[in-house]
């Protein structure tokens, strides 16, 4: 191995633990209790991952949470921008929809209107 | 498909033993079961620094630490935690109410984690993941980059020091090993951690074993060796196995071996394991037990850095001094010596035991004072119970008090008080632990771990240690204290190695610090911690003693004279102190007394004591 051969080496393996990175810039929730499952919840979340996972996007994170207390929007998903400390609720967000808000919402800025339950600032604990 | 979770599962000596080995086994059954195992990663990770919670488990991307966990805990945190997203509040450390609480605890925030970065956020047995976090960066630099004096003088420059005791400057020491003058020089790692309750290099090796090669790599290239070795104890098998998987991956890699990163640099290391001899953790004598030798030292000069490994420049470093290597050349020497006090530079792993609430690795900014470590990180001593002193630097090392607990942890400070700052073991002790009990147990260590060659050592620790048995006996005379402290200063000045020229510290400092406590022993035959069996013994309160008989009848040599509504004796002659009438009682009516004036009965008389009989309410209402 030479140096140019172990930095690619770093590169690919990088992307392989990206879930352990703490500076995220955007950090995705999909809501995944049981009514979320129930409405497909997971298949959400797959979409997004591999919307992310195509796109090598690096400082996204995607997380879990419980309920949110919004059954008939499931699933929900919230898009945490964390530099901008806004947070935005997204409800029906199918498989398709959720490959949307990567690429419209994370990827070119551009919240997706129809979608948004609200918005919300995070506050500082 | 894509990994969405990682599992970091602590696999250091101390959640091993815990169990890790059974959680692991049961996460997969329970994945499987929901078929979730494509969507997890589970990775065991070095030692997480809180041994006393093991074992523990830290989830990513939520970053969660769970702590303590039970096979039966696994399927909850499988279904509701990684199925649907509710992390287990009351799993989590200190049960925080959202993940990022735990940062803000003393015990991380008071830390400043640069050897230990890596440990427990990285799967040690994967080189893939150490390279991914900037792994063999610093030896890819020091080989296109820097020449060999400019690698020593960065060193040289961060104030790095010896992280095995003496704190010796670890530029210069790769200084004189580059002007050695050889045809072949060595590298070698010691990781002879020897101190009873210490395990920071284990607990590196275990965690982050490349660390350490990229360390002796980068020492080999400074001082022109081509062949390094790693001298490890046989009792830290887990340790052992790390550092053997590492060594071969890296080979695999070109990280090893010839021709290093097409830089056409060689260098190779092997693996010796020792016997387990304190003594070996001496230079030379670890010298000898690597030449196949019986592992004794010999006198120096010359030193090691001349003469060293099969008579050619030796140049050898402690575990966590190497694990410091890379990061002061990536980051730089300034960004290293902008670390710590003035002439103690960076940081310090401890392995902090004895009476404390947070047990556990640490790293902690040197200057830091002994009292955050105790009572911010370490959460201060259990049950309430007073502090008395702390131990630092193990059986070389001394006590240090109460008073001094605001004294900034440094080389040159620790010296001073009469401690060293040894490898980094720090045992807290409270008000229950005798002072000279505690001197008596680290001499009996360091004479049974004496190599016997040089008489200070051999003849006179067994000279102290018999005086102070004589004392802990209530046998001791008041001019036994002078003789204590004349035989440790003759001992100190004229043994051969550094194991007897520090073995008499803890006798010394107890001396200095604690001297009330000795002549309590010898005047009063008093003990007041109670450990010193021979003053201590059982009494029965003749006021609290109701006479039920339980003592006496469960007392295995009869030593209890008593009978229904009498209060009860002890019979010293036939007390062996065992403590069974203690633990029986139910009255709390016998107590350890040492050196106490007490009323003494001649024969059982009818008790004093009237028990408040239950009234009918009281015994319906249980």
């Amino acid at each position: 191995m030479n140096i140019e051969e172990l930095r690619k080496l770093r590169e690919k393996v990088k992307r392989e633990m990206k879930l352990r990175e703490k500076n995220a810039r955007i950090r995705i929730i999909v809501g995944m209790a049981t009514s979320g499952i129930a409405s497909g919840a997971r298949e959400t979340m797959n979409a997004i991952l591999d919307e992310i996972e195509k796109r090598d996007l690096k400082d996204v994170i995607v997380t879990q949470s419980g309920e949110k207390g919004l059954h008939p929007k499931e699933p929900i998903v919230i898009v945490e921008e964390i530099d901008k400390k806004r947070r935005f609720v997204y409800g029906d967000v199918t498989p398709e929809v959720g490959r949307m808000i990567v690429i419209e919402h994370i990827v070119h800025g551009k919240p997706i209107q129809n979608y948004i339950v609200q918005i919300e600032e995070i506050k500082e604990e | 498909m894509k990994k969405r979770i990682d599992l970091l599962i602590c696999s250091g000596s101390g959640c091993v033993s815990s169990g890790t080995e059974r959680i692991i086994k049961k996460f997969k059954e329970e994945l499987e079961k929901r078929g979730l195992m494509d969507e997890v990663n589970i990775v065991r990770t070095g030692c997480r620094g809180m041994c006393e919670f093991g074992p523990v488990m830290k989830i990513y991307p939520d970053d969660v630490l769970y702590v303590q966990l039970k096979e039966e805990d696994v399927p909850e945190i499988v279904e509701e935690h990684i199925l649907k997203g509710r992390p287990v509040k009351r799993l989590m450390w200190k049960k925080t109410e959202t993940p990022v609480d735990e940062k803000k605890h003393p015990f991380f925030s008071k830390q400043v984690r640069i050897v230990l970065s890596n440990c427990g956020e990285i799967d040690p047995e994967s080189i893939e993941e150490y390279i991914a976090v900037g792994g063999y960066e610093a030896l890819a630099k020091v080989l296109t980059e820097m020449s060999p004096e400019d690698v020593i003088d960065e060193i040289l420059k961060s104030g790095l020091r010896g992280r095995g005791g003496a704190g010796f400057p670890t530029g210069l020491k790769w200084k004189f090993g580059r002007e050695a003058k050889g045809d072949e020089k060595y590298v070698i790692c010691n990781g002879d951690e020897g101190d009873p309750g210490a395990f920071m290099d284990r607990s590196i090796f275990e965690g982050d074993p490349h660390a350490v090669i990229e360390g002796m790599i980068i020492a080999g290239y400074a001082i022109g060796a081509h062949k390094g070795y790693v001298y490890i104890r046989a009792e830290y098998p887990l340790a052992v196995k790390r550092i053997q998987i590492a060594i071969e991956q890296a080979r695999k890699y070109g990280l090893l071996g010839k021709n290093i990163l097409e830089s056409g640099f060689d260098f190779d290391i092997e693996v010796r394991q020792g016997a387990g001899a304190f003594v070996c953790g001496e230079e030379t004598a670890l010298i000898a037990s690597i030449e196949g030798k019986r592992g004794q030292p010999r006198p120096k000069p010359p030193f090691p850095a001349q003469k060293g490994l099969w008579g050619k420049p030796t140049t050898i470093n402690n575990v966590e001094t190497l694990a410091n290597i890379r990061h002061i050349i990536l980051k730089g020497a300034e960004w290293f010596s902008s670390i710590g006090t003035k002439k103690s530079k960076g940081t310090k792993v401890f392995a902090l035991t004895g009476k404390l609430n947070n047990t556990g690795l640490v790293e902690v900014p040197m200057g830091i004072t002994l009292r955050e470590i105790i009572y911010d990180i370490g959460g201060g001593i259990p049950k309430n119970k007073e502090f008395k002193a702390v131990q630092i630097g193990g059986p070389s090392g001394g006590c240090i008090p109460k008073e001094h607990l605001d004294t900034p942890i440094d080389y040159d400070s620790l010296t001073k008080l009469g401690a060293i700052m040894g490898s980094g073991g720090l045992i807290v002790l409270d008000e229950d632990t005798c002072m000279v009990n505690m001197a008596k147990f680290f001499l009996e260590f360091t004479v049974d771990e004496s190599c016997g060659q040089c008489p200070p050592c051999r003849i006179g620790l067994k000279q102290m240690l018999k005086i102070l048995d004589r004392i802990t006996k209530g046998e001791g005379k008041l001019e036994d204290l002078d003789e204590l402290e004349r035989l440790g200063n003759i001992i100190k000045e004229a043994s051969l190695c550094g194991l007897g020229q520090t073995a008499p510290n803890p006798v010394l400092t107890t001396l200095k610090y604690f001297k009330d406590e000795y002549i309590e022993h010898i005047v009063d035959k008093k003990c007041r911690a109670k450990v010193c069996m021979d003053l201590v013994e059982f009494y029965i309160d003749p006021d609290m003693c109701v006479g039920c008989t339980v003592c006496m009848r469960k007392c295995p040599t009869g030593g209890i004279i008593g009978g229904k509504g009498l209060i009860h004796i002890i019979d010293n002659d036939k007390c062996i102190k065992c403590g069974t009438c203690m633990d029986v009682c139910k009255f709390d009516a016998v107590r350890k007394i040492s050196g106490e004036k007490v009323e003494r009965l001649k024969e059982p008389q009818t008790i004093r004591r009237v028990l408040k009989k239950a009234s009918k309410s009281e015994v319906k209402n249980g």
